[in-house]
């Protein structure tokens, strides 16, 4: 063991294999800080979450970094909470019973481009009588809109893009562009400043209380920006990382191993043994894998597990076992083999103790470029519909972005991040791989 | 002797190797001379540096060269000093070629073995394919191989008739000089004196010069006109064969030639006790004094290179019996 | 133990000693498949070879790539199953033994191989490649291992021993590593070791310091040696009997010196012609070998398999009928017509 050690150091002289290196422990570095930080349940919740959890995201919106690089500043989302203590609440008796409660919003908009949605979201407690909220705009430029009005429920969401009556007032211009464009210029400009936002609340009850949230949805948000059921999609990157990660692993480890042990058992029991797993390879060789992996999820499960178990099943008896085979073929002729014989070494002995470790050179580099593989056909899968429906991985994004039609909407930062991070993982293993290969085999030493 | 060796002469050639563990000095300043229809046998152990020899001779370098410089006389011109284009077309294969270790398995597997003997004409005599066949005719019934075996493909062949084949190949093109290579070490021994020959007829017939570098002393008995015998880099002894095998200087030489059974002799042989010291990180001194039994304090710095008797000897021993030849032999302090 | 009778083979084991392990008209042949199914002939190997040997006794096989010697020596080890013939150890038939009983038989014979650094594992350390052996035949104490290791290292004087134990093969020189082959070989106290060419792979003058030891070794343990080899100016060192073998038989059986002074069999006159020594007078002279190459052991000449190229061939004798073995003084026998 020693001496593989020393052997595998050896990749230390190939700058890809370095670089490889860094990368593979960078990406195990997030995997693992994600899986402390974002425990699994949190995360599948949080992954299959509606509105409760996704409320405040804007939809499809691109990640907050995107504004270095833009000469327009895009917004980002802006949020103030009544109940945060975000408003100006003051409260003057109206009336015989109720009370007019008035929040003030303001908050100060710098941005290039306009938000993508505007939404209020009441709070309301009372017992028969619905409060009554009546909105108003003002802008930096001294122009007053007024809004809407709306009866309240415990519960109310005031979408601002849904209200005709606006729409009508704004001359059909939605919301989010007119309340916040100078009306002096032709081309679409937000006037930049400090706006407010008065709700002017009416109650005809005694102890009523209403507290309300104003949501400005960026088209930033997040670091990776979100996806069209609004959630932000880090937790999908984040997690698909451990996951790409551990199928990836899994299914080399198993493939190659179980590989190696059949190729051994064949090879040094000859005769019909030999000859049945040549046959059940070459017959499995030609078998389609994704149709019937395609079958097996349709028809079966389409849980990750089980998506391993067909992948590697499937895979043992593959080229794998040819290449194997002539290794193990040229090593069984080795003069130790036959003097292991002649001591007396039975043959379960001679293939664990004598063939096998002659090729855990061989089968390391095999292992390490195999990974990639693996991350790929689970992300491949996925794109097929075959994902697990619960996990977030990096192929459910690139599939819902897909499904969304993102790269027709311009929305390449869905699309680029699960992919780059494919790629990252594919490269860093395979230069890693490539520098043990040429370790192990000494014949490659010279390129 | 000396006046003879008009063919090959050898001053002072160096190939020293780049490798990760550092320099590896396979040829370290070697010497002798060879004349026209003679065979010079270099003997030495694995780890000598003897194959490098043969390779540094005929410029076949590999890419981790460090030092290559020398003299490389050819009838009397320095082809050291010829760039690598015209050393390719005036000197290999024309005036030298080499037939090298195993070179019997390194034939080419698809190509017939008429055509690969005929190969070597087209490239360097600009000749037809027919004419070229025709020499190689010829020099198959020089090797003792049946013509209807050019027909053939190297793996239809025996051993023995693998490395006929590749001796008629340095051939075809009527050199001066050729080189072997252990040319018999993986051949039975009936087959091997079927080889050795065929060599000597070789000589006869076509007066052709012979380096034959092996390990095998008895063998190398069998062709030799002089003997040199080669030690961690160097040439250590330079000899007629006769006073050779009968009465070796250097005490390597001798040691060697005690370590060979004897069949007709009833002499038990004996050992050499200890390895040859490794190629790379050599000390100054005399590389074989660890484990010379003569070793005395003057071993300590290289040993110059003596003339006894028209033999050359590289050994202290020798300092009073003979004169010292050219003072650039002498290596790094 | 029994003295084998061994009426059908001419020559007995040396008188001195008693018979250890006797072969009777052995014959291994390899079947050619075609396309699996088909039979397109044999590989005669060994066709038909019978001799004893004696405790302690140590003889040479001598003979040619092809002659079928590797298989005869394979076959004593346990590794090829006969065709045909016997081998009888110590009064048993190998040929019939259950893999139980062949493990047993198989500590007995020692081992030792032509290729030094084939022959140990490369990722295993010397300890563990020595106590390999010992573990597969069921020595459990580790102490007791281990002294039989150290003990092992001392015979084949590898010391101090522990600049040994923890070093991989590829780490060793050439003669080092053949001493390790025959530690390993010997560690489980054999009574017989095989020897297949054990120095033909290393330097000229280290041939003979391992020769030397294994000599010592025989001489020091009573040891039985059968060392195959191709180098006839070995043999006269390191044997007392020799056996040449041709074509998967053997030709002629003799003590060493009478070989030397009377060879017979027109083979044997061959491959001594064909052995050097060194001696300049050589250069001179043009050896006298036979041409052409041992015929095809898959269809062997008729009769004398030699006689294609015996200049002293006898037409329709030689060419029709196998010569039997013809006795020419006590213990030397030629299987030559020539002798009749």
């Amino acid at each position: 063991m020693r001496s593989l050690w020393n052997n595998v150091r050896q990749i230390g002289r190939y700058p890809s294999a370095i670089v490889g290196l860094t990368v593979i422990l960078l990406v195990v570095a997030f995997g693992i800080y994600t899986v402390v930080t974002l425990p699994y349940r949190e995360a599948i919740q949080l992954w299959r979450g509606g509105e409760e959890i996704w409320g405040e995201s804007p939809k499809m919106a691109r990640p907050v970094w995107y504004n270095l690089f833009s000469r327009d500043k895009l917004p980002t989302t802006i949020v103030l909470d009544s109940r945060e203590g975000e408003a100006i609440k003051s409260r003057e008796p109206f009336g015989d019973e109720g009370d007019d409660i008035t929040l003030v919003y303001t908050f100060d908009y710098a941005y290039d481009d306009f938000p993508e949605e505007l939404t209020v979201f009441f709070e309301a407690t009372y017992e028969e009588k619905s409060p009554y909220a009546s909105l108003m705009w003002r802008t930096p430029d001294g122009r007053e809109i007024r809004l809407g009005q709306v009866t309240l429920r415990p519960t109310e969401t005031y979408r601002l893009a849904l209200d005709d009556r606006l729409a009508r007032r704004l001359r059909d211009v939605p919301p989010q562009i007119a309340l916040f464009a100078d009306p002096e210029i032709e081309e679409p400009t937000p006037v930049k400043g400090t706006y407010e936002l008065e709700i002017r609340v009416t109650t005809f009850e005694p102890n009523v209380d209403v507290e309300a949230k104003w949501v400005a949805y960026g088209q930033v948000h997040g670091l990776a920006g979100t996806d069209h059921r609004r959630r932000d999609l880090m937790v999908a990157l984040q997690w698909g990382t451990p996951i790409a990660l551990a199928f990836g692993l899994l299914a080399a480890l198993g493939t190659t191993v179980t590989t190696m042990l059949v190729a051994a058992v064949g090879v040094w029991f000859g005769g019909w043994v030999d000859g049945i797993i040549q046959r059940i390879t070459e017959i499995n060789m030609v078998l389609p894998l994704l149709p019937i992996l395609i079958m097996v999820g349709t028809f079966y499960s389409r849980s990750i597990w089980t998506m391993l178990g067909a992948v590697i099943a499937l895979s043992i008896f593959g080229g794998g076992i040819k290449t194997f085979r002539a290794i193990f073929i040229q090593v069984r002729e080795a003069p130790y083999i036959e003097a292991a014989r002649a001591y007396g070494a039975s043959n379960g002995r001679i293939i664990v103790r004598y063939l096998i470790p002659r090729i855990i050179p061989v089968m390391i580099p095999s292992l390490v470029s195999g990974v990639p593989v693996y991350v790929f056909l689970e992300a491949s899968l996925t794109l097929l519909g075959l994902g697990d429906p619960v996990l977030p991985t990096w192929g459910k994004v690139i599939e819902d972005a897909r499904a969304q039609g993102a790269l027709h909407n311009g929305q390449y930062y869905w699309v680029l991040q699960p992919a780059a991070l494919l790629m990252l993982v594919g490269l860093s293993f395979a230069m890693v791989g490539f520098s043990l290969d040429r370790v192990f085999n000494p014949r490659l030493r010279g390129l | 002797m000396m006046a003879q060796d008009s063919l090959l002469r050898l001053r002072d050639l160096k190939l020293y190797f780049r490798t990760t563990k550092g320099t590896v000095q396979a040829v370290d300043g070697v010497r002798f001379s060879l004349g026209h229809n003679e065979a010079v046998v270099v003997i030495g152990e694995s780890g000598c540096g003897k194959s490098s020899l043969a390779k540094a001779v005929l410029r076949l370098l590999p890419r981790n060269v460090e030092t290559y410089e020398g003299e490389v006389f050819l009838n009397g011109t320095d082809v050291m000093q010829l760039d690598e284009e015209a050393f390719r077309k005036q000197v290999r294969w024309v005036k030298m070629s080499l037939v090298p270790q195993a070179a019997m398995n390194a034939l080419n597997p698809v190509l017939r073995v008429g055509d690969q003997v005929a190969e070597p004409m087209m490239v360097h005599y600009d000749v037809g394919k027919e004419e070229a066949l025709a020499q190689a005719q010829r020099m198959f019934e020089h090797v003792g191989v049946p013509l209807d075996f050019m027909q053939r493909y190297a793996f239809e062949l025996s051993g023995g008739m693998r490395q006929r084949v590749a001796i008629a190949m340095s051939l075809v093109t009527a050199p001066a000089l050729i080189i072997l290579d252990e040319p018999t070490s993986a051949l039975d021994v009936l087959t091997q004196a079927n080889i050795m020959n065929m060599l000597k007829r070789i000589k006869d017939e076509m007066e052709t010069s012979f380096i034959l570098i092996t390990h095998d002393i008895a063998t190398s008995s069998e062709l030799a006109d002089k003997v040199a015998v080669m030690y961690a880099g160097q040439i250590v002894e330079v000899s007629d064969a006769f006073q050779f095998f009968t009465e070796p200087l250097h005490p390597y030489s001798q040691k060697l030639m005690a370590s060979v059974p004897r069949l007709r002799a009833d002499v038990e042989p004996e050992f050499i006790t200890g390895q040859p010291p490794s190629l790379l990180g050599l000390k100054p001194g005399c590389r074989f004094a660890p484990r010379c039994p003569m070793r005395h304090d003057r071993c300590d710095q290289d040993p110059p290179v003596y003339e006894v008797d028209g033999r050359e000897v590289r050994c202290w021993l020798y300092e009073g019996a003979g004169t010292r030849v050219a003072a650039e032999e002498v290596a790094r302090a | 133990m029994d003295v084998v009778a061994s009426s059908s083979s001419p020559v007995a084991a040396d008188a001195t000693r008693e018979t250890m392990l006797s072969i009777k008209g052995l014959r291994v042949w390899f079947e050619l498949r075609r396309w699996g199914f088909g039979h397109a002939g044999s590989v005669r190997a060994v066709d038909g070879v019978s001799f004893d040997l004696g405790y302690g006794e140590a003889i040479a096989v001598v003979g040619e790539s092809g002659c079928g010697k590797s298989t005869l020596m394979k076959s004593i080890l346990g590794l090829h199953l006969p065709t045909e013939g016997q081998i009888v150890f110590e009064g048993t038939n190998v040929a019939e033994l259950g893999s139980r009983q062949m493990q047993w038989y198989r500590s007995h014979v020692g081992y030792v191989q032509q290729d030094p650094f084939g022959a140990l594992p490369p990722f295993m350390m010397v300890s563990r490649i020595l106590e390999e052996p010992l573990v597969i035949n069921g020595v459990r104490d580790k102490v007791e291992r281990q002294e039989r290791i150290v003990q092992a290292l001392e015979e084949v004087k590898l010391t101090p021993v522990d600049d040994f134990l923890n070093k991989f093969p590829h780490m060793l020189s050439g003669g080092q590593q053949q001493r390790i082959v025959i530690a390993r070989a010997m560690i489980l106290q054999p009574r017989l070791i095989v020897a297949d060419e054990p120095v033909s792979m290393l330097d000229a003058s280290i041939r003979v310091e391992i020769l030397k030891l294994m000599r010592a070794l025989q001489e020091a343990h009573d040891l039985a040696v059968i060392y195959i080899t191709h180098d006839l100016s070995t043999v006269r060192y390191f044997s007392e009997r020799i056996f040449v073998m041709y074509a998967g038989q053997i030709v002629e059986k003799a003590r060493v010196d009478d070989l030397l002074a009377n060879p017979s069999h027109p083979y044997t006159l061959a491959l001594l012609a064909a052995t050097s020594d060194p001696d300049p007078e050589n250069a001179l002279t043009f050896k006298d070998v036979p041409p052409g190459e041992p015929p095809s052991l898959v269809h062997p000449p008729a009769g004398c398999r030699f006689h294609p190229r015996c200049s002293h061939a006898i037409a329709g004798l030689c060419d029709a009928e196998e010569p039997p073995e013809f006795e020419i003084s006590p213990h030397h026998t030629a299987a030559c017509w020539l002798f009749k």
